[in-house]
């Protein structure tokens, strides 16, 4: 039986098991690949997805769960918290590896959506379920600040 | 590994990856491209011209060709930084993709370049002469091309910022317009390479690291996400005990599983292979193996590091260095400190699980993966398949992490692959996944190890030092295992006391204990440990004296300027010389060690309440010689801290009985945002030398800072790694 949902703006279905995971149904047979595995448990965030708008492990939420719904992964990331988040990771030079960063802009993105300046314990609890080996966490969190500074600044009219 | 103690390797692994005629040094041309009339009419303004490191096209992108792993140290960024500068080319028009698999072509030549492979922090040190000949061969093939188009003396053609330029006459052209006629000039024999006082790119304070953008847009392709026509992906059921075998399986469960379509055994297990990873792992599930498990290592950690300590007192050890008479000094100090330090074994838990792709016919295996050691990887393949070298195409991707993980001598999870694709008679191109599950309990750990040291200053301040060390040897049983002399694993000991300060008596030594558990190099190998007693005990040793950390160790660093500059610029930052606020639970503590010819010093900042420790703030300084991307050497010692850290205050692997005690990151405890410290300031020292690499030598002052800070901030001594400040206040008390 397919599953029907909404992935980056578009209808999409799925023939799959309804228990398979959505990380692998993002990423095995709608093939997108930027939404990573790294547990398998939601114990890391890499495969941090936005479900209707909220931040969301794929890697335990299985398809039939998202029936019917929206989910937007990196490649879809649009909003202006996304955007601003991504140009701050660009502008500070984030990545290491860079496997984690998906899913560390989608907690970042939805963390600014919601509160457009964080603090840095708001920032600590958004943020601490996302694992960097490299431990590019101090720079996660400068960007995350400059891309709050980013959104808070009033753009000039006309523009 | 360690460029320190590079030899030859296993006569036949020399015999499977040297090319005949290889002559290669510097080598800049690929045969038949760039050599006059080569192109005889084909060639033309709108043809590339291409090096075996460098190319420039028609559309004026110049692309690094980079013989080395980008695994997130910044080499895709570093390499192309050193060719910009000797071309002159401007930073927005540079591009970088992975060399194919090709000795001696892309050999490492801090490993005698017959070996490609990405390893001990030598990336950029052994690709600085190289890269900036090859930069400086295109620069002058293009000049030579603009003075030939425009009947004007080469002397008098400029390059800047990508442009080519003939002042007196007012011409300009693009490299990418000059491309095609510079492949069809004369390779210069010699060329001049810039002073370095003249560097424009190299040092650049922030130069904007090349894969920056695809890898915060979810583009960047690593190995697991490599999709090709039909692919079927793979798991693997693995012994539970390191040493196990596949004694029998039955696979009809697993067959009888939606999706699966072929359940095959291989050397090292039973592989599950299914039209995506979820059946695969369905499967997998099913999946019924009986083990044979009479030749398994089935001891716990407790067991083992009881037995080390055993050892330790015993008398059969190999002798890593010796100075003086450390038994008689010892016996005639004044002041004495004895430590016994415990190392827990450790994953690298790199994010991307291991991962590859292998794509098998008749006359061809090509392989995808984040590779790190492609002559093995390649003569592995070979192997495995009978297909002759040249015949293994590898493909390297970007590397979702490896700290060391994805070196391994045997090939381990690309052998696993080919013999999937092998088994299943390359049917389709196969993918291998390794679960987080399999990575925490695969093994190839950083070994367990257990140091006891004894150390004392006698009346005139002279230090004796002895210390032995139980570990197992990382080379043994390798194609690298050439690099033992007289029985001795450098990579057991390194950077051990008596290399570090200047000692007049002292006493190391080895034992080597034999243990089932695989082991592997770990970000920086045995400076992770090493460095950690040697650090710790040095602190005790100017609390005994009653001196000053800082000064106490300059005093013992007078054949080591380079430790002793970087030592006074971290205390100078950090404002060593101002009395620490003396508050509740706050302490600071320092570290220097030198590995992989960098040397790093920190001095942490702590606050202890109750049984958490917080480390407020790191100063490092770091001497790499020339910082060729300084932002990336500041990323590399963050990282290296974060790594680090997460080994002192988190990370350690258990066994019971032979089984993995963890599985995943709720057992195995990583470093997370909220531990990570909120300031973390690093300070390169200046120097004119040649760079040295920065991947791995943030890692070691780390732990030994923090616990030196614990210490002037409680008392507490931290002997045993991880952190565990509730037991050690017990054995304190």
């Amino acid at each position: 039986m397919s599953i029907k949902l909404t992935v980056n703006g578009e209808a999409r279905e799925l023939d799959v098991d309804p228990e398979m995971p959505l990380l692998w149904a993002i990423r095995d047979h709608l093939e997108l690949s930027g939404t990573k595995f790294g547990c398998g448990m939601a114990l890391c965030g890499a495969c941090t997805v936005h479900v209707d708008g909220q931040p969301t492990r794929s890697c335990v939420t299985p398809v039939s769960a998202v029936a019917g719904k929206s989910v937007t992964t990196i490649e879809g990331l649009a909003t202006a918290a996304g955007k601003a988040v991504q140009q701050a990771w660009i502008a500070l030079d984030v990545p290491q590896c860079g496997y984690c960063q998906s899913g560390q802009i989608m907690s970042a993105a939805a963390l600014l959506g919601s509160n457009p300046q964080p603090s840095d314990a708001d920032i600590d609890a958004a943020m601490s379920g996302n694992i960097c080996r490299c431990a590019t966490y101090v720079r996660i969190r400068a960007a995350i600040h400059q891309a709050a500074g980013a959104l808070n600044t009033p753009k000039p009219a006309g523009s | 590994m360690n460029p320190r103690n590079i030899g030859l390797t296993r006569r036949q692994f020399l015999e499977l990856t040297t090319l005949a005629g290889s002559g290669l040094t510097l080598g800049v041309v690929l045969p038949g491209c760039g050599s006059a009339g080569s192109g005889a009419g084909a060639a033309g303004p709108a043809a590339p011209l291409e090096m075996p490191f460098v190319r420039i096209a028609p559309d004026n992108t110049v692309t690094v060709i980079s013989k080395h792993l980008e695994a997130g140290q910044g080499v895709w960024t570093g390499l192309p930084a050193i060719v910009a500068e000797e071309l002159d080319a401007s930073w927005e028009q540079m591009r970088v993709e992975s060399a194919p698999a090709k000795v001696p072509m892309y050999g490492n030549l801090a490993m005698g370049g017959k070996i490609q492979l990405t390893g001990g922090s030598t990336a950029i040190a052994n690709s600085w002469e190289q890269l900036r000949q090859a930069g400086a061969t295109a620069r002058a093939m293009l000049v030579a091309a603009a003075a030939h188009r425009w009947g004007v003396p080469a002397a008098e053609v400029t390059v800047t910022e990508g442009v080519v330029a003939h002042g007196p006459s007012g011409r300009k052209a693009s490299f990418g317009e000059l491309a095609g006629d510079a492949a069809k000039q004369p390779v210069p024999e010699k060329v001049a390479l810039k002073d370095p006082s003249s560097f424009k790119i190299i040092g650049r304070e922030k130069l904007p690291r090349l894969d920056s953008r695809a890898k915060s847009t979810g583009a960047q392709q690593y190995a697991i996400d490599v999709r090709l026509p039909g692919m079927m992906t793979a798991v693997v059921a693995r012994p539970p005990r390191f040493g196990g075998k596949v004694q029998s399986f039955d696979a009809a469960k697993a067959k009888a599983v939606a999706g699966v379509v072929d359940v095959v055994e291989i050397p090292r297990g039973v592989a599950v292979v299914g039209r995506d990873l979820w059946s695969a792992k369905q499967g997998r599930a099913a999946l019924v193996v009986t083990w044979d498990e009479s030749g398994a290592e089935k001891r716990g950690t407790a067991q083992l590091m009881k037995e080390f300590r055993e050892l330790a007192r015993g008398k059969v050890a190999l002798t890593a260095a010796e100075v003086g008479d450390a038994d008689a000094a010892l016996a005639r100090s004044v002041k004495r400190v004895a430590g016994e330090f415990e190392f827990p074994y450790l994953a690298h838990a790199t994010m991307e699980p291991l991962a590859a792709v292998c794509a098998l016919s008749a006359d061809k295996c090509e392989i995808w993966s984040g590779c790190q050691f492609q002559t093995l990887d390649q003569a592995t393949a070979a192997a495995i398949t009978g297909l002759k070298t040249e015949q293994v195409v590898i493909n390297t991707l970007a590397a979702g992490g490896t700290f060391g993980r994805r070196a391994t001598p045997d090939s381990d999870y690309t052998a696993e692959v080919v013999s999937i694709a092998k088994a299943t008679g390359g049917r389709y191109p196969v993918r291998l996944i390794w679960t987080r599950e399999d990575d925490i309990t695969g093994g190839r750990y950083r070994p367990l190890n257990y140091h006891r040291v004894e150390a004392g200053i006698d009346k005139d301040g002279k230090i004796a030092w002895r210390q032995r060390l139980v570990g197992q040897s990382i080379l043994a049983g390798t194609p690298f295992e050439s690099m033992m002399k007289d029985g001795l694993d450098p990579n057991a000991f390194g950077g051990h006391a008596a290399e570090e300060y200047d000692l007049d008596h002292a006493h190391i030594s080895w034992t080597q204990p034999k243990v089932g558990v695989p082991v592997l190099w770990w970000r920086s190998v045995e400076n992770t440990h090493t460095a950690y007693s040697k650090e710790v005990i040095m602190d005790e040793l100017a609390q005994a004296a009653g001196q000053d950390p800082v000064a106490f160790r300059l005093a013992y660093l007078g054949k080591h300027p380079r430790h002793a500059a970087a030592l006074k610029l971290a205390a100078e930052k950090a404002g060593w010389n101002q009395p620490f606020p003396k508050e509740k639970g706050r302490g600071r503590g320092v570290a220097v060690h030198e590995s992989f010819g960098t040397v790093v010093a920190q001095v942490a900042e702590v606050t202890v309440s109750g049984a958490k420790i917080s480390v407020d703030r790191v100063v490092c300084a770091v001497d790499c010689g020339i910082a060729v991307t300084p932002d990336v050497v500041r990323a590399q010692m963050q990282s290296a801290i974060g790594y680090g850290l997460s080994a002192a205050l988190l990370g350690k692997i258990t066994l019971t009985d032979g089984h993995v005690d963890q599985s995943n990151f709720h057992q195995y405890q990583v470093l997370r945002l909220e531990d990570m410290p909120r300031t973390i300031e690093v300070h390169i020292v200046p120097s004119t030398n040649a760079p040295s690499g920065v991947g791995e030598p943030g890692t070691p002052p780390i732990a030994p800072a923090v616990a030196n800070a614990v210490r002037a901030a409680t008392g507490i001594r931290l002997h045993s790694l991880p952190f565990d400040l509730a037991a050690a206040r017990g054995a304190s008390a």
